[in-house]
């Protein structure tokens, strides 16, 4: 079904038991973003030190994709350099803007790649990018 | 249950096939109705034969197209128990709200319809963002303030401090008919005696009303009424404003332009009688034709068919859904006093994945909030699935969403 390409077994696991949920103390930065359009929130925690992400913790409500993007980003994003962050996030967002044409850089994106199969469903690509766009606002706010 | 299959066949778009090569089950008439052939043709035909601006140029094109407008006027405003006098064409039943908001804002509106600190205003906690945003910046610009109704755990308006909420200071109660979200009609009558008893003016919203039963205007005790062209198997583009003459005459005009005014200075204007007054500019011409062909389709059909039929799709979707594992129905379970909206929410799943398992089923539905957030948060809900109907859904359609939501559980793999 083409539902399934949607809807990766990992993303399922990630919505279920999502990583790095729960705000913790001592940030730099908190950002919160929503999808006015279906009500999905995000808040996100950042703390970047000597150009190194050192630690991200979320909380939210929303859907299975939203949440479950959030949750990989967390895991692919802790511990980069904001340079290297700042390149999964593009190969993330091309991945998003690839209408079903790209598989996703493995190297790169990781799990992550599950969500090649958003890109087919325009209505979801916001839901997959709103942790994403949190951390792009946090991140430049706090490198700026 | 009445008959009425022998219409779907008018909705060309009815026939078509969406994802997953399902034909189409559309269950999202309460965002926007589906438009029979007949519609469709009406808007086409003016555009074809006689289209010209309104009330404008003195040729023949020009005397049909007027000839064409006024009548759809004419048909619409019947349709409700209306003067043609007071029935406006606006955009939408958002720029209708928007209109009479603007108006009570408007020091030039005679005293008795401008608002000033200490007045009250009046909505409820399930309005339609269209019924309460316009009212929340009112309250803003004036200093008056803001009340409302709040729901039942049931789903229904709360009347039960209706004596204290509709006080001496209450100007306005604004209150929808019938719940976008919830499906409950509010029960007008203790509303409407109320406000009737402190002089306030009493606004409709009847979106979810007009184009689902009978209203009559000279039935209800009220003083405006808004509802839109496309969601009553109509154009888009196209809205009512109903007000009650003598208002209507007392208030000033929201949009200014051409066509709205008796005469016109360098520093100065005058305004033209109702409706002229109310539609400035060339207006929706077209979508009024098409309006009316939506009426005279209505009323082919018989409102009270309608709504009948939708009851029974209504009945049929609250008992089937009740029966599913996990699945909780948001509003009256009881039909006394409902319409044809259903919502619901599945432990486990949030609406927006439902919605997208139903798709791939064919199954079009509304998810998340529906434009009325704060009713979702009092709710403490973050959104929910809806299904609404319209004449040409049928039972089948309401076994086949049952159906998939019967599965939504296990595809999504909650453990229950
Ligand atoms: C109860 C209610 N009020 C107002 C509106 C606004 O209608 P429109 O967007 O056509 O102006 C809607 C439509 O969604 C509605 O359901």
């Amino acid at each position: 079904m083409e539902l399934d390409s949607l809807y990766q077994e990992v993303i399922l696991d990630h919505y279920r038991k999502p990583h790095h949920k729960g705000l913790q103390s001592g940030f730099d930065i908190q950002v919160k973003h929503n999808n006015p359009s279906c009500g999905d929130e995000v808040t996100l925690n950042l703390s970047i030190s000597d150009g190194v992400i050192k630690a991200i913790s979320w909380d939210g409500v929303g859907c299975s994709i939203s949440m479950a993007s959030v949750s990989m980003m967390s895991d692919l994003l802790i511990n980069q350099s904001y340079e290297n962050a700042n390149q999964i996030l593009a190969e993330f967002v091309e991945l998003m803007q690839s209408k079903g044409q790209s598989q996703g850089n493995e190297a790169l994106l990781d799990d992550a790649v599950a969500f090649a199969g958003v890109s087919k469903f325009p209505a979801r690509i916001k839901c997959a990018l709103l942790g994403w766009m949190a951390y792009k606002d946090a991140s430049s706010q706090l490198m700026a | 249950m009445v008959d009425l299959s022998q219409y779907k066949k008018d909705f060309p778009i009815l026939a078509r096939t969406v994802r997953g090569g399902n034909p189409l089950v559309y269950l999202d008439s309460g965002a926007t109705s589906q438009k029979p052939e007949q519609v469709i043709s009406a808007e086409g035909d003016f555009y074809r034969k006689h289209n010209a601006a309104v009330h404008r140029g003195a040729h023949l094109l020009a005397e049909e197209a007027s000839a064409a407008y006024e009548s759809a006027r004419e048909n619409v405003a019947s349709f409700i128990g209306a003067k043609a006098e007071e029935t406006i064409f606006t955009k939408s039943a958002t720029e209708s709200i928007n209109a009479i908001a603007y108006s009570f804002g408007n020091s030039d509106s005679s005293p008795k319809l401008f608002l000033t600190e200490g007045d009250e205003i009046v909505v409820s906690e399930m309005e339609h963002h269209a019924n309460l945003i316009p009212w929340q910046q009112l309250a803003k610009r004036t200093g008056a303030k803001l009340r409302w109704f709040e729901v039942t755990e049931e789903g229904r308006l709360d009347l039960s401090n209706l004596s204290s909420l509709i006080n001496s200071k209450t100007k306005i109660v604004a209150i929808t008919h019938q719940s976008n979200v919830l499906g409950s009609i509010t029960p007008l009558k203790p509303i409407t005696e109320a406000a009737r008893a402190v002089g306030a003016l009493i606004v409709l919203d009847a979106c979810q009303s007009v184009p689902h039963f009978k209203v009559d205007v000279k039935e209800l005790d009220v003083d405006f009424i808004m509802f839109s062209g496309h969601k009553m198997l109509g154009p888009t583009g196209v809205g009512i404003l109903w007000g009650r003459e003598s208002l209507l005459n007392e208030m000033s005009p929201f949009l200014f332009g051409g066509s709205m005014i008796d005469s016109v200075t360098m520093t100065d204007a005058t305004w033209a009688q109702l409706p002229q007054k109310f539609e400035a500019g060339v207006p929706n011409m077209a979508q009024a034709v098409g309006l009316s062909a939506a009426v005279d389709y209505l009323n082919k059909v018989g409102m009270n068919n309608v709504h009948q039929h939708e009851i029974a799709l209504t009945k049929q979707t609250l008992d089937g859904l009740s029966r599913i594992q996990g699945v909780k129905i948001i509003g009256p379970v009881d039909i006394k006093d409902r319409g044809g909206v259903v919502s619901f929410t599945i432990d486990g799943v949030h609406p927006h994945d439902v919605g997208q398992y139903l798709d791939q089923h064919g199954i079009a539905v509304r998810t998340g909030h529906h434009c009325a957030w704060p009713l979702m948060r009092k709710l403490n809900l973050v959104g929910t699935t809806r299904a609404s109907f319209h004449l040409y859904n049928t039972p089948d359609d309401v076994n086949k969403l049952l159906s998939a939501v019967s599965q939504v559980q296990s595809y999504f793999k909650v453990t229950v």
